[in-house]
């Protein structure tokens, strides 16, 4: 699974929503390979309705994805699915497939329609839950798996499907602490193997940890766009959330880290 | 009739050379025996075939070939020739074009309603067809003749295959072979379509086009089946289950296993039907006699099956 040339994801005055409603409109960032790109905004800010638009899962309103310049407008599935590799939310599933099973389904695009995953697809399959960590649990039924190892798995589905842009819904939502700090490290190392990522997170700390841009979604518009240190102030938090944040600056290993610490006294007035 | 004499009659249609034996031997095994035995297998396989797709597409264990109507319309095809007095051939005709119109008028409701969830559109439209469709046959059975007709009616709804003639299999086995084809090409996409519409279309399928050829074709065999051997229930209901407990869920492993399992079901139950009593025992009857209890006892054993 070798770094691919540089895709370039670019979302171009997108609008988003479902027939007679639209949810936000004028979203526009640019994203190249190996970068990451961190979506926050409070519940109901569109986040999820944004990336199936990404994907087109649903058809933009207006507006255009374009990777490496092209349009994806016309694009069947399968040349999508090649391109983009889709982590959504944990959920238990309707049948106990393993976690082999669930991975190997990442492999989808790349097999014939009226095929089955070869031999080929089933060693990328295990090198996708191998380079997750998870490669002991390959015969386990999904659904007996926690809420953690779910996650990893569907983010080794992701990796399977080769993907050169990573779409990560809330990708630590439900797991404990040291899984989100897991489910990070890997979200770093993917991009240094050359994969755009976009996820989305409520953590605006996990966008200083691993974020190349922060996009600040609110009311359906992008109301930042930018390196984390300048989009994530205590200001542009004030309005968004209407909570107050201290942004902190500390020093690891001779580097400044930035974190944020809120105030619950002044946040309760 | 022993199993020589049957192994040399059978033989003997292969060969071609005369056996010596008495003649109805013959008539027993290719026109009576023979074919019930044949069509058993054919639609106890159609059924779960048609079920194990079923309830991969609409991701609920609970889904049989019927959720979108195609028994109920064929029922009406048939309840209705019957109440016209038509012959058997016009019958099984009606039961199967009006099955497969059922179907058509579900599957065209769905996608004139499109709406987030096409699984659930679909489901409710099969509901309301499907309940619309059963009172229509109500009305036929309130309406025909009670000495004649109104035992043929219920007779056909309980499931039989007495009289399922090679004829009957000729006409029914295109139908099914057309409808196993797509879903043995599909089997791994089959897979990704229980992850759910947003997921299977993310990993690269085309959720629509896929819904459509699975529907047809399961469509295709159970209207094929349920026109020569009436509505016979459970078995596509039942036997995919049965699968799933023994093979786990993958499509490739499911689809051979409850083919062969529903083949094997419906020819023992048959063979209850025929031999339990001094009189048939309706087929309908007997799968839900049946089923029933062993449904229950798949439930308690496994978690593998259902979750």
């Amino acid at each position: 699974m070798s770094a691919r040339g540089a895709v370039r994801l670019s979302v171009e005055r997108l609008a988003f929503g479902y027939p007679g409603r639209v949810v936000g409109r004028d979203v526009s960032f640019g994203l190249a390979a190996g970068q990451v790109l961190c979506l926050l905004g409070p519940n109901g800010s569109g986040k999820t309705t944004l990336f199936r638009t990404l994907l087109r899962l649903l058809e933009p309103e207006a507006g255009a994805v374009r990777v490496d310049g092209a349009t994806i407008a016309a694009w069947p599935r399968r040349r999508i699915a090649r391109v983009f590799g889709y982590v959504p939310q944990a959920q238990l599933g309707t049948f106990p497939f393993t976690a082999l099973e669930v991975v190997l389904m990442g492999r989808t695009a790349h097999v014939a329609l009226f095929g089955s995953p070869s031999a080929h697809d089933r060693r990328q399959a295990e090198a996708a839950l191998d380079a997750l960590g998870i490669a002991h649990l390959a015969d386990r039924p999904y659904p007996e798996m926690s809420g953690g190892e779910r996650q990893l798995a569907l983010v080794a589905r992701a990796l399977a499907q080769e993907p050169s842009i990573l779409v990560m819904d809330e990708p630590t939502a439900s797991l404990d602490f040291g899984n989100q700090v897991r489910v990070l490290s890997h979200v770093q190392a993917l991009a240094q193997r050359g994969i755009a990522v976009v996820l989305s997170t409520h953590d605006p700390d996990q966008a200083f940890l691993c974020a190349d841009q922060v996009a600040l979604l609110h009311e359906g518009r992008l109301a930042r766009l930018g390196p984390p240190a300048e989009v994530i102030t205590p200001a542009t938090l004030r309005e968004v959330y209407g909570v107050d944040v201290d942004v902190i600056t500390i020093t690891r290993e001779g580097r400044a880290v930035r974190v944020c610490l809120p105030s619950l006294a002044r946040s309760a007035g | 009739m022993t199993p020589a004499e049957l192994s040399t009659v059978l033989w003997s249609r292969v060969t071609g050379v005369p056996h010596g034996l008495p003649s109805t031997i013959d008539t027993v095994v290719f026109n009576v025996r023979g074919p019930r035995i044949v069509a058993a297998i054919l639609v106890g396989a159609a059924l779960a075939a048609a079920g194990a797709a079923y309830q991969g597409l609409f991701r609920n264990p609970l889904v049989s070939p019927d959720i979108l109507g195609v028994s109920t319309g064929a029922a009406l095809g048939a309840v209705t020739g019957i109440y016209l007095s038509l012959g058997v051939v016009a019958i099984q005709s009606l039961a199967f074009v009006v099955g497969l119109g059922a179907v058509a008028v579900v599957y065209a409701t769905g996608a004139a309603l499109r709406r987030h969830d096409p699984i659930l559109i679909l489901v409710l439209a099969g509901i309301v067809i499907g309940t619309l469709l059963g009172s229509c046959v109500s009305l036929l059975k309130y309406l025909a003749d009670p000495y004649n007709q109104l035992p043929a009616i219920t007779f056909w709804l309980l499931g039989s295959l007495a009289s399922v003639t090679i004829g009957d299999l000729k006409a029914v086995t295109p139908s099914v072979v057309l409808g196993l084809v797509p879903l043995v090409l599909l089997r791994w996409r089959m897979n990704v379509m229980t992850l759910g519409e947003d997921e299977a279309r993310a990993l690269g399928v085309d959720t629509r086009r896929l819904r459509l050829v699975v529907i047809a074709a399961a469509t295709l065999m159970t209207a094929g089946v349920v026109s020569i051997s009436g509505v016979v229930g459970w078995i596509g209901l039942l036997v995919p289950h049965l699968a799933r407990f023994l093979v786990g869920p993958d499509f490739r492993r499911l689809l051979p296993v409850s083919i062969l399992l529903g083949a094997g079901y419906l020819l023992g139950v048959d063979t209850l039907a025929r031999t339990m009593a001094r009189i048939e025992i309706p087929l309908g009857v007997l799968t839900a006699f049946i089923g029933a209890p062993f449904f229950i006892w798949v439930l308690a054993a496994s978690r593998r099956g259902w979750q």
